[in-house]
């Protein structure tokens, strides 16, 4: 006897990405998990090549809204390697505040609006709010405090247009910059009062054996910069990506998946990851609350992301005051001269979802010839599927209502880039 | 709170390098300088607005709103009633109903805020406004009118 249920969600305008779940069963076995991304192919890559080597941060900011700093970095960073330049000191501080602006708007717009109902229990932030408005209103004015950071140095929050190759057009004053402090300690000391009430929560029992994968530095938590490094001992610099993973096609979705080339395992980047494998980077309140929190040296729970996420706000609060104390005069130049020279360069930052890598070829002209762009959503497919699988096969006696329920909730765990495949989730369950 | 000490003020709101989604600046451009009539321009994010809007009364929005209608429909939302919201969230923004609900849930709506929205036509990168949505521009303006205009007769 063959069954077949469909269960829909509708969809909705304003949506910035498309996508739904497949699971077929056979008794009492999970056949199949596919977590289909039919968002359009947008092709980035392709129509990068024959534009100037300067256009590629403002062009590859497009491709999301929601961490565009991630892909003008990362953009700016490859085209700083082809071409030999090293940028450091202040800019380089400036970058890395900028970035912790974007982790504060990106995970607090996820910890509070998307995820938090879930575990309070609620079916939206909505909701939540009229029990618990204090909660919900420090978190817009936390995510607040992340856009006010990317207005000033990007010039704007959504596709900021002041980072560019070598530097920034314009760099803040003294004074502007020493503007965000008070909101800043403000949004530390809520976020530590945040972590800490995350931790009393219940989170349901997922144990994974995870490949994390993420940036490693020797001397700080690794946001703008650092070496590829993994749970299994990867030590490998930027430039060996390629090598390092394998990106293929598969045909239920339109993003590219990723594993290890060696071993054809799949790999799992983001907060768990960058967490694990910097453990004893964290900054000082961060590491206090983590150690509170009794996440341990890892945590292999996708369901407690959303603490470690809090604690990646708390982090990124400290650095941010570091680095806004730390700013006395502008720099001479807002950016480093940059000379065309062909080649290949390489470059990769953590997005709040994770490693966002990109490489670019360019000729002496200084003109695109070849691009590839990889984002952390794309590469952690194949992992989130296998968490599906695990979570749909502990709940297969549930009715199909509960467990789309169930995996909506999984999914908003990785906090994935295409939007709407986790809360305009279309879930087909096809039990045989 | 000083409700309604700072007057009207009109929202628009949308992305206008997103062909119609820009109804919404260009209803804010064709009323910018009207004495006595505070407008701002947003993308929709529900802490900005509702501090845009704090201490104004009414409060007026405007937005591409997609419902399946011919382009150029015109609706009229009065938040009095619960807005109709289609989903919830995605990781990338808050659509207006859910921003003003949430406002609802935090007791920061005004007592008077109305939505204006057009449906459109075309919402591609790069694009105009669409004909069908230009020859509404007018009305939508005069409609906006109206509800100024009435909000005003009562409060004196």
């Amino acid at each position: 006897m063959s069954e077949t249920r469909t269960i829909e969600v509708d969809y909705l305008a304003r949506v910035e990405g498309e996508g739904a779940m497949y699971v077929r069963t056979e008794g009492d076995r999970v056949e199949e998990v596919k977590l289909s991304i039919f968002e359009a192919p947008r092709f980035f890559e392709g129509f990068l090549r024959g534009r100037d080597f300067r256009e590629a941060p403002d062009i590859t900011a497009r491709i999301c809204g929601i961490c565009p700093i991630a892909y003008q970095m990362g953009a700016s960073l490859a085209m700083e390697d082809v071409c030999r330049v090293t940028v450091d000191g202040v800019l380089q501080d400036l970058r890395r505040l900028a970035y912790c602006g974007e982790w504060i708007e990106s995970h607090a717009l996820h910890v509070f609006m998307l995820h938090l109902p879930d575990f309070l229990g609620y079916p939206d932030a909505v909701t939540a709010a009229k029990d618990h408005p204090d909660m919900v209103r420090n978190g817009l004015r936390i995510k607040k405090i992340g856009n006010a950071i990317l207005r000033l140095l990007g010039g704007r929050e959504i596709h900021p247009v002041n980072l560019r190759v070598g530097g920034f057009y314009r760099t803040p004053t003294p004074a502007e910059v020493a503007g965000l402090r008070e909101e800043l300690a403000w949004g530390l000391e809520a976020s530590c009062e945040v972590a800490e009430f995350l931790a009393t929560l219940d989170y349901p029992n997922l144990e994974r054996d995870y490949e994390f994968v993420s940036l490693v530095h020797p001397d700080e938590y690794p946001i703008t910069h650092g070496r590829l490094g993994s749970g299994s001992g990867l030590d490998a610099a930027i430039r060996d990506y390629d090598d390092v993973f394998t990106e293929e096609h598969v045909a239920h979705s339109n993003a590219l998946h990723s594993h290890r080339s060696d071993s054809g395992e799949p790999v799992f980047m983001g907060p768990l990851a960058r967490f694990a494998l910097n453990r004893e980077r964290l900054t000082p309140r961060a590491a206090e609350l983590a150690e509170r929190a009794g996440l341990g040296a890892a945590c292999r729970n996708p369901f407690r992301s959303i603490q470690v996420r809090m604690i990646e706000i708390v982090l990124a609060f400290e650095e941010a005051l570091r680095l806004v104390d730390g700013y006395r005069a502008a720099p001479t130049e807002p950016a480093l001269p940059v000379t065309p020279r062909a080649g290949t360069g390489f470059g990769a930052t953590e997005a709040p979802r994770g490693i966002c890598y990109h490489r670019y070829s360019i000729d002496d002209a200084g003109l695109i010839t070849d691009a590839k762009i990889v984002p952390p959503t794309s590469v952690n497919q194949p992992t989130i599927e296998a968490d599906l699988r695990e979570l749909v096969q502990t709940h297969l006696d549930l009715p199909d209502d509960e467990l789309r329920h169930h995996c909506e909730v999984a999914i908003r765990n990785y906090d994935p880039c295409i939007s709407c495949a986790t809360h305009f989730l279309d879930l087909t369950v096809d039990r045989q | 709170m000083d409700r309604a000490d700072k007057g009207p003020l009109v929202i628009g709101i949308g992305n206008p390098w997103r062909g119609d989604d820009g109804i919404g600046h260009a209803v804010v451009d064709a009323l910018e300088g009207t004495p006595g009539l505070a407008t701002a321009k947003s993308h929709g994010e529900p802490a900005e607005l509702m501090e845009l809007w704090q201490g104004h009364e009414p409060v007026i929005l405007v937005d591409a709103i997609v419902t399946g209608a011919a382009p150029g429909t015109l609706h009229r939302l009065d938040a009095r009633e619960p807005l109709p919201r289609g989903a919830r969230y995605s990781s990338h923004g808050i659509g207006l109903a859910e921003a003003v609900e949430l406002a609802r849930s935090l007791g920061e709506l005004p007592d008077h805020l109305i939505v204006h929205g057009i449906e459109p036509a075309r919402l591609e990168d790069g694009a105009d406004l669409s004909p069908a949505v230009l020859d509404v521009l007018d009305q939508t303006i005069r409609r906006i009118g109206r509800d100024l205009a009435a909000s005003t007769t009562k409060a004196g």
